[in-house]
């Protein structure tokens, strides 16, 4: 029996690319965070946060509204930029960046706030701008964080079901990935369908796990820790 | 020469006050700040560095100015390039003991320079290794070489040899001492040891609360200049026992403990816990509680 591969492929685009946009604005946006002293710091870090405790379905309807053509967010994105966001694959991507937000930030922004102040003020007095210190001082010493935040990120992406459902509907190649198919499959009765999906994303997201604590592992017997 | 007149306020343990400092240095001076913590000494190296902006006043350096707030001159630290070796050394954990030095070259500096350091510090066989694989002196002598790295004129030194064994810390000092000679570094040193203060520096300034209060040769600050012709200790009595007439009380005076005689008088008013100062005049301890 031949099986439907591309709600799998289309979960791992998904998650890729959420990744990769979470990478670009998280990792700045978290060791901005861990510097400031802003005011509203600590409401910054609720928001950062909620998706954590939040129902999926409640970030999923208020994305939806905000998607809306109708709305003045969707109508100036359809506007400016010619995306459609809502039952998009686009729309899709926006709102597992908001969603898998914390996953990346969290351990990012403790591996930064971990670091010795003494670090980067050293590679000042050095000579090196904010920008070299970040890229050759701060963000190798925080390996085992990032490691950890992109993975997770990674992972969560691959594992969301609620926000999808939402904004994505349900089309086949645009927005039916892996773990809407599962219950779509298991709606109509075809276990066996849904037994593959549900195995290879339990497999993949093991895998990935397993290597970040071996990985880690390995970082910190290298770095002297235990 | 090295002028400088700066004011910084700052919060201490008993509230706020206010850094107050006004200074000239010497080239190839090394000079010490020397004080209680929380006095203001690192403030005043961070300052010189560039890492904190003092709230008023002017700092220049060889005829340059580096901060000054009538004229709203702030050079950046990354333009100041001071040789900042950081208390906790501040090694970093990802480069080798050479990367390390490498990373502290100026622009278009000659590696030359690199090997040389690694030789003089004795860093041959560790430079290969990250800074979590060395010992607490290697390390040191990593910070220090690292700062000599950058080519600097100025070398500022944040209480370098507090975390080193006594030995380790004496073979240091005559590096560090010789180094600044040689590569004719004025040099500004924080620290609270006074033997470490009369083996490297030819002039002290005693910080209080912010203000330099005294100044002078390590000899006028701690010895000859105020010396009443007996030793004195500061130490904590650990027990008192009756012997005979007398009593014998046994004192922790730095990490010594020593057992000394005192009257029935004397022993009166102590017991074990108390702060003392022992002192000795032609060889007769007296014991005062302070």
């Amino acid at each position: 029996m031949s099986y439907d591969w591309q709600p799998l492929l289309l979960t791992f685009k998904l998650a890729g690319i959420t990744t990769l946009i979470l990478c670009v604005i998280g990792i700045p946006f978290a060791w901005w965070l861990s510097q400031t002293r802003i005011r509203i710091k600590p409401v910054l870090e609720t928001l950062v946060s909620m998706p954590l405790v939040l129902p999926p379905s409640v970030l999923g309807f208020y994305l939806l509204l905000a998607f809306s053509p109708t709305h003045w967010f969707g109508g100036w994105v359809e506007h400016i930029a010619g995306l459609k966001l809502a039952f998009s694959f686009q729309g899709l991507v926006l709102g597992s960046v908001i969603f898998s937000f914390p996953f990346l930030v969290h351990p990012v922004q403790s591996g930064f706030q971990n670091l010795a102040p003494s670090l980067s003020e050293a590679a000042y007095t050095l000579g090196k701008s904010r920008w070299q210190t970040f890229l050759h001082v701060l963000l190798p010493n925080i390996k085992p964080q990032l490691l950890a935040g992109v993975v997770l990120a990674f992972a969560h992406t691959i594992g969301e079901f609620g926000v999808v459902l939402m904004i994505g509907g349900n089309m086949p190649g645009q927005t039916r990935v892996a773990s809407i198919a599962i219950y779509d499959e298991v709606e109509a009765l075809n276990y066996d369908a849904a037994n593959f999906y549900a195995l290879v994303l339990f497999g993949v997201c093991f895998t990935i796990l397993l290597s970040v604590y071996l990985l880690n592992k390995k970082f910190l017997t290298r770095l002297g820790g235990t | 020469m090295i002028e400088l007149y700066f004011k910084k306020k700052l919060l201490g343990a008993q509230g706020e006050f206010s850094l107050e400092v006004k200074l000239r240095i010497e080239q190839g001076e090394f000079v010490t700040l020397f004080g209680e913590s929380g006095a203001g000494k690192t403030t005043l190296l961070r300052c010189l560095s560039g890492l904190t902006e003092p709230d008023a006043g002017s700092i220049c350096i060889n005829g340059e100015t580096w901060f000054d707030s009538t004229k709203q001159t702030r050079l950046p630290v990354q333009q100041r390039r001071v040789g900042y070796m950081f208390q906790d050394y501040a090694l970093f954990p990802n480069m080798s003991v050479r990367g390390n030095l490498e990373f502290a070259l100026r622009k278009g500096a000659s590696r030359q320079r690199v090997s040389e350091l690694i030789e003089i510090m004795a860093l041959g066989e560790l430079q290969h290794r990250k800074p979590a694989e060395l010992s607490g002196g290697q390390q040191q002598r990593v910070a220090l070489a690292r700062a000599l790295a950058a080519e600097s004129k100025l070398l500022l030194l944040d209480e370098p040899f507090s975390a080193l064994d006594q030995e380790t810390k004496v073979r240091l000092q005559d590096e560090v001492l010789r180094l600044q000679r040689h590569f004719g570094l004025t040099t500004v040193m924080v620290s609270h040891d006074v033997s470490e203060v009369y083996r490297l520096s030819k002039r002290v300034l005693i910080i209080e609360q912010g203000r330099i209060v005294r100044e002078g040769s390590p000899a006028e600050m701690f010895g000859v200049g105020q010396a009443s012709g007996k030793f004195s200790f500061a130490g904590e009595i650990l027990a008192i026992e009756a012997a005979d007439v007398v009593f014998a009380v046994t004192l922790l005076v730095g990490n010594q403990i020593v057992r000394v005689i005192a009257t029935a008088d004397e022993a009166q008013h102590l017991k074990p816990g108390d702060r003392v100062m022992l002192m000795s005049k032609a060889f007769n301890p007296v014991l005062v509680a302070c």
